[in-house]
């Protein structure tokens, strides 16, 4: 069981949290020692947009232990310029397409067994801010 | 540093061994590797392997394989590096040797896959990415291949079909290689509609779910006896990348083949048309592109069109995977950089039955694992 890892990861899982260097500006997630643009070691915490677009994307057929199967997977380009790998949700396979303007939600990534515990964190779907807004 | 030489080679058919165990094939090809060199003892044995953790149950790996080689008391330890394993053991075995710290040491890559049901191997496999921001996600390595493959046919504007001389060169060779594990050649209608595992990776882009082992003996000049064919290691590098596919740059670069290989080129002074075959990491066919185009036989988004042109079939100006590589010989991850290595050694030393290249005098092998994050490269010369 590895519980600890995911209370670890919760800034990063729930509330899609990077980090700024306090020296170049740099947006990195997730965290690092070091600042990959100029090799800083001070940082803030900044919370990413959750908005991008599909830079890539999979529908996966054949699935690891404890993800049933199919399911989508994508790399999106946040606004930020951050390129991050998560899934895709409340979309089907065919209508997905590299471009397309998704947005962060919190969902279930997977269960630890039928009496284990569920693990929640990003994952993207279809943009509908914008939408609801206007 | 000391020259270091391969003495000896030696291998298990690939396949499903449901009567073989860790011990058995470990053993099996180190005592065959030991053979041929026509030596009884080591210094040392490096072990490539990667799941026998979590797959098999088992750890302190090395020494149960020296055990059951009856190789006692040489020091023994594992080496792993993800699906690049097998190539890192050698790399390892060539260092003690040039280094002076051994003169005899067997490298032996080994992998027992089929002991547990696919989404736990997958899950496994998956554990080559990174945990956090990757696996614990539902991606496994085939989903991360499939978003390179998916973005390289977006970016060149290329289809899946063209993809398809990699997976029909390998089946092609593997028919003339009887320790393959997919001897039958494939037809480009077969290809086509093999179904998905990861869209676009088809099964038949995808190498197999296996069992193998594979060894190396190598050693100082002076400790090369008269019978042994001795090859010369003419380079050996490693490098590695992100963890993370989406921290690089550029996500159709393979940036550690891209280094490796060229560490490899500038350390030997030879180029990449001074060798006569290339031994790829064909585990997807995505993967055989972007190697081909780190190793510099392709441009950028140019590794399709020499594909289409013949050129990575025997006879062609860079013969790849002509033992069926790990598309159709077979891919036990952690042995596969070490099956390179000894389908190579029967190239150089001209064993390598019907798929006997005319002229085979110097190799490149290239053993990848996550997906690029790792990178082991060699040169063997005869």
């Amino acid at each position: 069981m590895d519980l600890p890892r995911y209370h670890r990861l919760r800034s990063a899982y729930y509330r899609l949290e990077g980090q700024r260097c306090a020296s170049c500006d740099t947006l990195q997630f997730p965290a690092r020692a070091r600042c990959g643009s100029c090799g800083g070691n001070a940082f803030e915490d900044h919370r990413l947009s959750g908005r991008g677009t599909v830079y890539s994307y999979t529908e996966m057929t054949q699935a690891p232990a404890g993800f049933p199967p199919p399911y989508l997977m994508a790399l999106v380009r946040l606004e930020e310029g951050v390129l991050l790998a998560a899934q895709l949700t409340d979309i089907d396979a065919h209508e997905v397409e590299i471009g397309m303007p998704v947005e962060m939600v919190t969902r279930r990534l997977r269960e630890h067994g039928p009496r284990g515990f569920l693990v929640y964190g990003y994952k993207f779907r279809p943009l509908l801010g914008r939408r609801l807004v206007s | 540093m000391r020259d270091v030489f391969i003495i000896g080679a030696g291998q298990t058919p690939v396949g499903e061994h449901w009567d073989l165990g860790l011990r058995e094939l470990g053993a099996t090809a180190v005592r065959a590797a030991l053979d041929d060199a026509r030596v009884e003892s080591v210094d040392a044995l490096y072990v490539g392997n990667m799941l026998s953790g979590c797959v098999n149950g088992q750890e302190n790996l090395a020494t149960l394989l020296a055990d059951a080689a009856d190789l006692l008391p040489a020091e023994a330890w594992k080496i792993e590096a993800a699906c690049a394993s097998g190539g890192a053991a050698v790399r390892a075995a060539a260092l003690a040797v040039a280094a002076g710290a051994h003169d005899v040491v067997v490298a032996v890559g080994i992998e027992k896959m089929t002991d547990a049901v696919t989404g736990s191997v997958s899950a496994g496999l998956a554990s080559a990415a990174d945990q956090d921001y990757e696996a614990s996600h539902g991606f496994t390595f085939v989903g991360l291949s499939a978003l390179m493959m998916r973005r390289y046919m977006h970016e060149h504007d290329r289809s899946r079909d063209e993809f398809a001389p990699f997976a029909l060169t390998a089946h092609r060779n593997a028919a003339g290689n009887e320790n393959a594990m997919f001897r039958k050649p494939i037809s480009e209608e077969e290809y086509r509609e093999s179904p998905a595992v990861a869209s676009p990776i088809g099964v038949l882009d995808a190498a197999p779910i296996c069992d193998g082992a594979a060894a190396v003996v190598v050693c100082t000049k002076e400790a090369i006896q008269s019978g042994q064919e001795p090859l010369r290691i003419a380079a050996s590098a490693a490098a590695t990348d992100t963890m993370a596919l989406g921290a690089r740059g550029d996500i159709l670069e393979l940036g550690s083949a891209a280094v490796s290989s060229s560490r490899c080129f500038e350390a030997s002074g030879l180029g990449p048309s001074d060798m006569d075959l290339f031994e790829a990491h064909d585990a997807f066919t995505i993967i055989t592109a972007l190697s081909l185009e780190a190793c510099g036989y392709a441009g950028r988004g140019e590794a399709l069109r020499l594909a289409a042109k013949g050129c990575v079939a025997p006879g062609g100006c860079i013969p790849i995977s002509t033992s069926g590589g790990l598309k159709a010989r077979g891919h036990p991850v952690g042995a596969s950089g070490t099956y390179q290595i000894v389908d190579a050694a029967l190239q150089l030393r001209g064993r390598a039955g019907p798929n006997q290249l005319q002229k085979a005098r110097r190799a490149l092998t290239q053993s990848i694992g996550g997906h690029g994050s790792v990178a082991v490269t060699h040169i063997i010369e005869a």
